[in-house]
């Protein structure tokens, strides 16, 4: 039997965003995709111990996912995320990702860090994928033909994220046909919170505090910014008068103003931030701003790091929504108060 | 119109007669205080960079006194700093002040830079005298970055603590009144001559150190503890790698841009915004340049300067230059930075005997 190459994938960071794409085009090269466990306590201290004290929490995380993968594999698959739309970049960390990583500790194995930046998704795709192929000696056909296979999945990935769906839901429908999944129907819920953020700390259980599932528990309805179809996202890139620099900061911006301007059944804003990110300072008080001037709209912060607890985030996740209930009540008072012969 | 802007160092102090020169009533800004930088905490987001914090209490000092324009720099650049002036406006109108902002962005290579930078500013007068002034400020701006070079290779060998500031202080305070060209050449010239007049132990050799990091905690003592006086009164010539006129510069630590990016290609090939891999192509810079050590400044939380940080174990290593990190915040005290420096001097002097015996 041949023995497969092994390359990990840490489950953090752009994951979120492109597991379905690598892992298929890695698979279709021939090599066995080794993904790092869910996030746990072990992953986080193992990060902590190996990162630059002052880095955020996400890439501590990353980092403690290297090391749950170093010894399991040939390869790691890390490579340098510049850009996804052609306009704004990844944070500079994802920029330096590969570098971070690779100068941390001297027994890791060899990384993959081909540089993905694209200009138009298709065309620099395929280049990015080109170079990853011809490193581990792909045939051209083998690359056209995951080429064709990844993009495909990842269309669909994202086309059901945009219907609602949580990373995790869209991971295991990935290979379910279309016809047979059934959509969630968003709107039964008394409320619903737009949470912001970016992916890697909203979608990590472990790291959030099980913020979603909680909110879930208790009935609320939640959309993220995976869930808001990109040209909706884009349109609102000329909404504000600047931009930020980074993909997933403006994307959570955007997704915000999308929902305060456009959608307008949202009660209220939840903005999931990391403890020590830079982009993320000046991102908050953007949104904290917007939403003041939107009718005061209700605006929780929940800010993680590697200390923040279940209990604390969810003590104040009940506040807020007891908040928000009292908040619907009093106004439903109020109109049936306003109605001529009560 | 009332005008103020940031204040960045000393190279300041150019700007307000440059600006007075176009016309304009110049509200200077005081150089940053504690009370300063917690009037800027208190209105700035918690993790924002300490250059944020500080420039928006500069403003928030300087408004009261009926400020119509800000002049800032920043409005550019591949990092927060290019959303600065954005978040700053909309700070300030929450508390109800409505400024117009005007943006330009260091460094400035050549008079004619500036020039289009500042133009928006121009306010009647012909066009030929609003360049003459701007050529001026620019004169003026090098002969400051000149001699404050010169004190720093001075301060190393005073033999009176305190001589070289007093000297120093003294020559921008020529420059500061100096207007016309020729002027500007004198003060130029008598601020040197002031310096060189200072008594000093010319057998003792110095220890070199390079300055790195991030733009704003590089250019303003306020912000980084005074860092090269103290490390000067250590008997250490300081010598940092951005200044106002970086790109004028042709002595022997100038070197382009382009050039610390070849020099950071095998451990961080890309820009990543801010000065983040200029930082890593310094340090082989200074090596090689026979430097003692590097003191690396950047604001807590600055994004490029930690990605340099984290690859700044193995270039030392590999380099063979120690470097000393300084991540600023407004609960970094000068205390502790003095007492790190000094366990720093002590280690490159301690290099410095093990590598001649
Ligand atoms: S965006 Fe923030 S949380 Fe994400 S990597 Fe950059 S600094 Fe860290
Ligand atoms: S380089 Fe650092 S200090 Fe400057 S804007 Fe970026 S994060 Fe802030």
């Amino acid at each position: 039997m041949k023995i497969m190459v092994k390359i990990g994938i840490p489950r953090t960071l752009a994951y979120y965003t492109f597991y379905p794409l690598w892992k298929t085009f890695l698979e279709e090269l021939g090599l066995e995709v080794v993904l790092s466990p869910p996030t746990n306590k072990k992953i986080l201290d193992l990060g902590v111990q190996e990162t630059v004290n002052d880095a955020c929490v996400p890439i501590k995380l990353y980092h403690g996912h290297v090391m749950a993968l170093k010894n399991k594999v040939d390869f790691l698959f890390i490579p340098r995320l510049v850009s996804a739309d052609g306009k704004s970049t990844f944070c500079p960390k994802f920029l330096g990702l590969p570098d971070m990583v690779k100068f941390s500790r001297e027994d890791l194995p060899p990384i993959i860090n081909t540089t993905f930046r694209v200009r138009r998704f298709r065309a620099s795709l395929f280049g990015f994928l080109y170079k990853i192929g011809t490193k581990f000696s792909a045939k051209k056909t083998t690359i056209i033909r995951g080429y064709l296979k990844a993009g495909q999945i990842h269309k669909k990935y994202h086309y059901l994220l945009s219907k609602g769906f949580f990373p995790s839901e869209a991971l295991e429908k990935l290979h379910t046909p279309l016809k047979d999944i059934e959509f969630p129907r968003p709107g039964k819920e008394k409320i619903t919170l737009a949470v912001v953020g970016y992916p890697y700390s909203i979608f990590d259980p472990y790291i959030s505090g099980n913020l979603l599932q909680n909110l879930r528990k208790i009935g609320i309805g939640i959309i993220t910014p995976e869930n808001i179809a990109n040209n909706s996202l884009r349109k609102m890139s000329r909404r504000l008068p600047q931009n930020f620099f980074w993909y997933y900061s403006n994307r959570a911006a955007w997704s915000a103003l999308h929902l305060i301007e456009k959608a307008k059944n949202i009660d209220g804003i939840i903005h999931v931030t990391a403890f020590g990110c830079g982009p993320d300072a000046m991102l908050n008080k953007l949104l904290e701003l917007e939403a003041k001037n939107h009718n005061q709209l209700p605006f929780l912060t929940v800010s993680i790091d590697e200390h923040s607890g279940e209990a604390g985030i969810l003590t104040r996740l009940e506040a807020f929504v007891d908040m928000l209930i009292h908040k619907k009540e009093t106004k439903g008072e109020k109109l049936s108060e306003g109605i001529p012969g009560n | 119109m009332r005008v103020t802007y940031a204040h960045m160092g000393t190279s300041t102090i150019v700007f307000q007669s440059m600006l007075e020169e176009i016309g304009h009533e110049v509200i200077a800004p005081p150089r940053p205080t504690p009370k300063t930088l917690s009037l800027g905490v208190q209105y700035a987001p918690e993790f924002a960079c300490i250059p944020f914090k500080l420039v928006l209490g500069t403003y928030l000092e300087t408004l009261p006194k009926g400020v119509e324009i800000i002049v800032s720099a920043g409005g550019y650049g591949p990092c927060r700093a290019g959303f600065y002036g954005e978040l700053h406006r909309r700070i300030l109108r929450e508390m109800g002040y409505n400024p117009q902002f005007i943006f330009f962005f260091p460094p400035l290579k050549k008079p004619v830079d500036f020039f289009k930078k500042i133009v928006k500013l121009k306010k009647g007068g012909s066009w030929g005298g609003f360049y003459r002034s701007i050529r001026r400020g620019f004169a003026k701006l090098k002969s400051v970055d000149d001699i404050e070079i010169k004190s720093h290779e001075i301060r190393a060998r005073e033999l009176k603590r305190g001589d070289t500031s007093r000297a120093f202080r003294k020559g921008i305070g020529y420059l500061e009144a100096a207007r016309s060209t020729k002027e500007i050449e004198e003060a130029h010239r008598e601020g040197l001559k002031e310096l060189e007049k200072v008594p000093q132990n010319l057998d003792f050799e110095p220890l070199k150190v390079g300055i790195i990091g991030e733009i704003y905690v590089q250019l303003e003592p306020a912000a980084n503890f005074f860092l090269e006086e103290t490390l000067g009164h250590m008997g250490v010539i300081p010598r940092r790698t951005i200044f106002l006129t970086s790109f004028t510069r042709h002595d022997v630590v100038a070197h382009g841009e382009r050039e610390a990016k070849e020099r950071a290609q095998p451990y961080l090939p890309l820009v990543i915004g801010g000065h983040g891999q200029n930082s890593v192509g310094d340090v082989v810079h200074f090596a090689e340049k026979g430097f003692n050590g590097v003191v690396q400044l950047a604001p807590f939380t600055c994004i490029p300067e930690i990605v340099a940080k984290s690859i700044m174990p193995h270039l030392s290593k590999v380099n063979g230059i120690p470097v000393l990190t300084f991540f600023i915040d407004e609960q970094t005290g000068q205390a502790g930075v003095e007492t790190r420096l000094e366990a720093f001097v002590d280690l490159m002097n301690q290099q410095r005997k093990c590598n001649s015996a």
